[in-house]
C-alpha cells in the first residue's frame, strides 16, 4: 500500500520519552529488518538511548554495550495485531472489564475507544513479552452498524501508549450489519449510504444545520462530525465482511463515496481477489479460518492468505479478538504451511498491518526501537522472544502469568503458596 | 473387527444395560496392507525410533521397529525425513453437537433446561455431515469424544466416535467403546440457571445439585439390585451407570478450588471422575491430581475470557505432566481440534523455558494414549503397538513444527485422508456446491 501517512496526530507518538539512557548491542543475529535492507544475517544491532543506531554485518559494538548474543537470534519488527481488542476487555465475561461494545449508547461513529483503554491492562504484559508491540484496537461494532473509531497503540504500557487516533470507522456488514439495521443487507447498505450523504450535507450546511435551518439528520452532530474524516479519505472504513457477495457491495459503496475501506475477516475475500488489488483494498484476516463457520463465509479456506497475495492483495493478521495476540505467529507459521511465501507471512504479522494504517514499523536506522529479539524462527512454536523493545524502552519479561507460574514452580516449603 | 461385542457386554454388564441400543454401525474402508520405512517414529507410549518401519496389516499394527519386510502387493511409503505418530485423539469436541455452519437450527449441544439431563445422549444431537469432522481428519485426529456442552451441572452422555466420514453417527460410533457423562463445574451452570432465576445461582447450589443426583442415583442403583427393579428411568441410569464404574465422567472445571471441591464429592458417593476438562488451575493442585489419579484435559494457551479462566498460564500441561499427573491436551474448538499437534508444541516448549524438560516421544502421549485412555478406549487405538488398530498418522516433519501437515492419515490401517491423493480426501455432504477451488 502506498497510502499516505494520514492525519498529523499520527505521528504524534513516533518521539519517546521512554527511551532508556543505555547503549545495548544485539548480535550475530539474522535481521529481518522488513525495510529496503531486507534480511542482514550475522549482523548487529545497536540501540542507543532508545533507538536503532546501527544494523549491518559490519557494525562495531560500543564501548560498555549491553550485549545481547545467543545461537541463532533473529531479530524481527514487533508483531502488530491489525484488528484487536486490547486494552479495552479484560475479562469478556466480566460485564464491567469489557469496553468492546457500546450497544445502549446513542453515538455510532463518534464513539472513539481511546478513553476506553487501560494502558495497565495485564493483557498488555502477557502479549508483549512474547512479541506483540503494537495493536489496533478495535470496537467490536456489535452494538451499533457503525460501531466507532479504532485507533492504534503500543505495549509499552502506561505512558506514550497512544499511536494514532482515530484509525479506522469500524462498521458491520453481513449477517450482524444485518440484523443491526432491520434484519436485511440491504438495509444496512442504505444506512451506510444515508450515514455518509448526511455527513457530507451537514459539513456543506454547518452554519445553517447551527442555526436549525436544515433539514434532521438520522445521526447526531458527533457521527456526522466524526464522519468527515472518512467522506476526506483520511481514515478508512474497515468493514467486518466475509461473505463475497457483501465483499462486492462493498465495494459499490467505495466507489459512490471515494470513500477508502478496508475488508477485515474477508473469509471469502479469495473468490475477489482481483477486484480487491485492482482497487488497493486490503484484507486483514485470520489465516486460520476454514470452516463454513456461517452461511456468509461457505467458502472459507486455509489457503485464503495465500491466494489473496498471489493476486496482488494486500494481506495483515488481525485477531478479531483481546487475550491472545501472541499466537499471531502461529497463525502466519500456518499459513506458511498453506502456501503464503514465509517473508509475506511475517510482514503480515508485523509491518504489513502497521502500514495499512499509515505506520511504519521498519527497522531502520534512526528510528526509535520498536523490535523483538526471537531465539529461533520467530513462526516457530518453540521460538520465544529473549528481549523485546517497545518504543525505545526495553520490557521487563515478565506478566502476571509468570509470577503465577513461578509461584506454583517453587518447590513447597514452611510457608504456603500465598507467601511465595 | 476384533472384540467389539465382547466389548459391549463388558462395558454394559448389569441388568439395565443389557440391551445396548443405537448400536455401532461402524465399518472401516477397506484394509491395505501399507509399510511405513525409515521414519521418526513417536509410539504414542514414550518411546521413539529413528529411521523406523510400521506395518499395517488387515486394519491392524502388525509389526514396528527396523529392517521390517513388505509383504507381497504391500503399498511401501517411503517415510525418509518424516514423522509418524499414532492418530490424534481429541477427547472434548462439540463437532457435530455445534457444528458448521452454526446457527440457531443446529445448536444441539446443551439442553439448558434444567440443571440435570443426565438422561440425554449427545449421539442424537450428532450431525454426521458437520464439516469439522473431515477438516479434523486432515490434522491428524482419528478419534474423537463428543460432548453435551456445559450449561447443566450434569450434561448427559457423551459419545466417542471413529473421524471416518458416516451418514448416520452410528456410522461412527467406536465399537464397544464406553460411554462418558459430562459434569460442568463453575460460573455457567450457575449463570445459566441463575438468570432464569432458578437453582443453582452459586457454586453452592451447584454442590447442592450434584449431590441430590447422586443421592437419587445411588438410591435407584440399590433397587435396581433388589427383589423388585424400578421402572427404567433413563437420567438414573446414567448417572448409576457412573456408580457402578461403566460409565466414565469428564468433568467441565477450571478452578482448583472446584476440583477439589469434585473430587471429595466422588468420594462421598464412590464414583471416578476420569478427567477434569478445561483444568486451567491443574498447575496449581497438580499434586492431588497426581494421588487421585485423575486425567487433566487442558489447553496450551486459552485464557481470561471468563473469571474462572483468568489465572491461566502457558506452563499448565507441563506442570501436570512433571507432577506425574495424567496430562491431556484437548481442543474444544473446531479450529482448535485441527492442529492439536501445534498445541502441545506450545505447551511442551512453554516446559522447557522453566526448566521442564519434556520430549516429542512424552508430550506425544498428551494427544494419544493418554486421552485414550480417559476414553477406555486405549486397548483398541492411542499408541503405536503391535495388535492395535491401525490409527496411524504420516507427518512431512516434526509434527511439532508450525509447518507440519499431515501427509496421510490412516483410521483403522486404511487411508482415510491422503493429501496426495484426491480420491482419498472426503467431502461432507454439506460441502458439496460450494467450491473452494481444491484446498481447505
Amino acid at each position: 500500500m502506498n497510502w499516505r501517512l494520514t492525519a498529523a496526530a499520527a505521528l504524534l507518538a513516533a518521539a519517546s520519552s521512554h527511551a532508556a539512557a543505555e547503549t545495548i548491542a544485539i548480535t550475530g543475529a539474522t535481521v529481518h529488518t522488513m525495510a529496503r535492507a531486507g534480511t542482514l544475517v550475522d549482523a548487529t544491532v545497536v540501540i542507543v538511548d532508545g533507538r536503532v543506531r546501527a544494523i549491518g554485518s559490519g557494525v562495531s559494538v560500543p564501548d560498555g554495550a549491553r550485549i545481547i548474543a545467543g545461537e541463532r537470534l533473529v531479530v524481527t519488527p514487533g508483531l502488530f495485531d491489525a484488528w484487536g481488542r486490547m486494552g479495552i476487555v479484560e475479562i469478556g465475561a466480566v460485564d464491567g472489564t469489557n469496553d468492546s461494545t457500546a450497544e445502549d449508547s446513542a453515538y455510532g461513529a463518534a464513539l472513539n475507544v481511546t478513553d476506553a483503554v487501560n494502558p495497565r491492562s495485564e493483557l498488555i504484559a502477557v502479549n508483549r513479552i512474547e512479541g506483540v508491540t503494537r495493536s489496533v484496537v478495535a470496537p467490536t461494532a456489535d452494538g451499533h452498524l457503525i460501531g466507532g473509531q479504532a485507533i492504534v497503540i503500543n505495549l509499552g504500557g502506561a505512558g506514550d501508549w497512544l499511536e494514532k487516533s482515530p484509525a479506522a470507522l469500524a462498521v458491520q456488514l453481513g449477517e450482524r450489519g444485518a440484523s443491526l439495521s432491520g434484519g436485511s443487507r440491504a438495509a444496512a447498505l442504505l444506512s451506510l449510504r444515508e450515514a455518509l450523504s448526511d455527513a457530507r450535507d451537514y459539513s456543506r450546511n454547518r452554519s445553517a444545520y447551527e442555526r436549525g435551518a436544515r433539514r434532521a439528520y438520522a445521526r447526531s452532530r458527533l457521527d456526522l462530525e466524526a464522519l468527515q474524516p472518512v467522506l476526506k479519505g483520511e481514515v478508512p472504513i474497515v468493514a467486518l465482511v466475509h461473505r463475497a457477495a457483501d465483499i462486492e457491495a462493498l465495494l459499490r459503496l467505495k466507489r459512490e463515496f471515494k470513500v477508502r475501506v478496508i475488508v477485515s475477516g474477508g473469509a471469502e475475500a479469495w473468490l475477489v481477489a482481483d477486484q480487491l488489488a485492482a482497487e488497493s483494498v486490503p484484507v486483514i484476516m485470520d489465516p486460520l479460518v476454514n470452516l463454513p463457520g456461517s452461511f456468509e463465509l461457505l467458502r472459507a479456506t486455509g489457503e485464503n492468505a495465500a491466494r489473496l497475495h498471489a493476486a496482488g492483495v494486500t494481506v495483515a493478521f488481525g485477531t478479531n479478538d483481546s487475550h491472545n495476540a501472541r499466537n499471531l505467529r502461529q497463525a502466519a507459521g500456518n499459513a506458511v504451511a498453506r502456501g503464503l511465501p514465509w517473508d509475506v507471512a511475517l510482514a503480515a504479522a508485523t509491518v504489513t498491518g502497521a502500514r495499512v494504517f499509515g505506520i511504519d514499523s521498519a527497522l531502520e536506522e534512526g528510528k526509535v526501537a520498536d523490535l523483538v529479539v526471537w531465539d529461533g524462527d520467530p513462526l516457530e512454536l518453540a521460538s520465544f522472544p529473549v528481549a523485546v523493545f517497545i518504543n525505545g524502552a526495553a520490557i521487563p519479561l515478565v506478566s502476571r502469568q509468570t509470577e503465577l507460574r513461578d509461584r506454583y514452580l517453587r518447590r513447597p516449603d514452611a510457608l504456603p503458596h500465598a507467601y511465595r | 473387527m476384533r472384540l467389539p461385542l465382547l466389548f459391549v457386554t463388558l462395558f454394559f454388564s448389569s441388568a439395565a444395560f443389557a440391551e445396548v441400543p443405537f448400536p455401532s454401525t461402524y465399518k472401516p474402508l477397506p484394509p491395505e496392507s501399507v509399510l511405513l520405512q525409515n521414519a521418526t517414529i513417536l509410539t504414542g507410549d514414550g518411546k521413539r525410533l529413528d529411521g523406523a518401519d510400521l506395518l499395517l496389516v488387515e486394519g491392524r499394527i502388525k509389526q514396528i521397529g527396523k529392517g521390517v519386510d513388505a509383504p507381497d502387493g504391500a503399498r511401501v511409503i517411503d517415510a525418509s525425513g518424516k514423522w509418524v505418530t499414532p492418530g490424534i485423539i481429541d477427547n472434548h469436541s462439540h463437532l457435530g453437537v455445534y457444528p458448521s455452519p452454526w446457527t440457531e437450527a443446529h445448536s444441539d449441544g446443551n439442553e439448558a433446561t434444567s440443571p440435570n439431563t443426565a438422561e440425554v445422549w449427545a449421539e442424537h444431537s450428532v450431525w454426521a455431515q458437520d464439516p469439522g469432522f473431515v477438516r479434523a481428519l486432515e490434522g491428524g485426529v482419528t478419534t474423537l469424544q463428543i460432548l453435551p456442552g456445559s450449561a447443566n451441572l450434569i450434561g448427559g452422555r457423551s459419545v466417542t466416535v471413529r473421524n471416518l466420514p458416516g451418514r448416520t453417527v452410528q456410522d461412527i460410533k467406536f465399537p464397544g467403546a464406553p460411554y462418558g457423562m459430562k459434569m460442568a463445574c463453575g460460573e455457567n451452570p450457575k449463570r445459566v440457571y441463575g438468570g432464569k432465576g432458578r437453582a443453582p445461582s452459586t457454586r453452592m447450589g451447584n454442590v447442592a445439585g450434584y449431590r441430590s443426583a447422586w443421592i437419587a442415583a445411588a438410591d435407584y442403583r440399590a433397587k435396581l439390585d433388589g427383589d423388585e427393579p424400578p421402572k427404567r428411568d433413563l437420567q438414573l441410569e446414567t448417572l448409576a451407570g457412573v456408580l457402578a464404574g461403566e460409565i466414565l465422567v469428564h468433568n467441565h472445571c477450571y478452578r482448583a478450588d472446584e476440583m477439589a471441591v469434585m473430587l471429595d464429592i466422588a468420594d462421598e458417593f464412590g464414583y471416578k471422575i476420569t478427567s477434569f476438562h478445561h483444568a486451567v488451575e491443574a498447575y496449581k493442585i497438580a499434586d492431588r491430581l497426581a494421588d487421585a489419579g485423575v486425567c487433566s484435559s487442558m489447553w496450551a494457551d486459552w485464557w481470561g475470557f471468563k473469571l474462572e479462566a483468568w489465572d491461566g498460564i502457558r506452563e499448565n500441561v507441563a506442570m501436570v505432566e512433571a507432577a506425574g499427573a495424567c496430562a491431556i491436551v484437548h481442543s474444544d474448538s473446531d479450529i482448535g481440534i485441527q492442529r492439536l499437534n501445534q498445541e502441545v508444541a506450545k505447551a511442551m516448549a512453554a516446559g522447557r523455558r522453566v526448566g521442564i524438560d519434556i520430549g516429542p516421544e512424552t508430550a506425544i502421549r498428551w494427544i494419544t494414549l493418554n486421552p485414550a485412555r480417559s476414553l477406555g478406549v486405549a486397548d483398541e487405538t492411542g499408541s503405536l503397538e503391535v495388535g492395535k488398530r491401525g490409527d496411524v498418522v504420516l507427518w512431512d516433519r516434526d509434527p511439532f513444527s508450525v509447518y507440519a501437515r499431515a501427509e496421510i492419515v490412516f483410521i483403522d490401517g486404511a487411508r482415510a485422508y491422503d493429501r496426495g491423493d484426491p480420491e482419498r480426501r472426503p467431502r461432507t455432504d454439506f460441502e458439496l456446491g460450494a467450491h473452494t477451488g481444491g484446498a481447505r
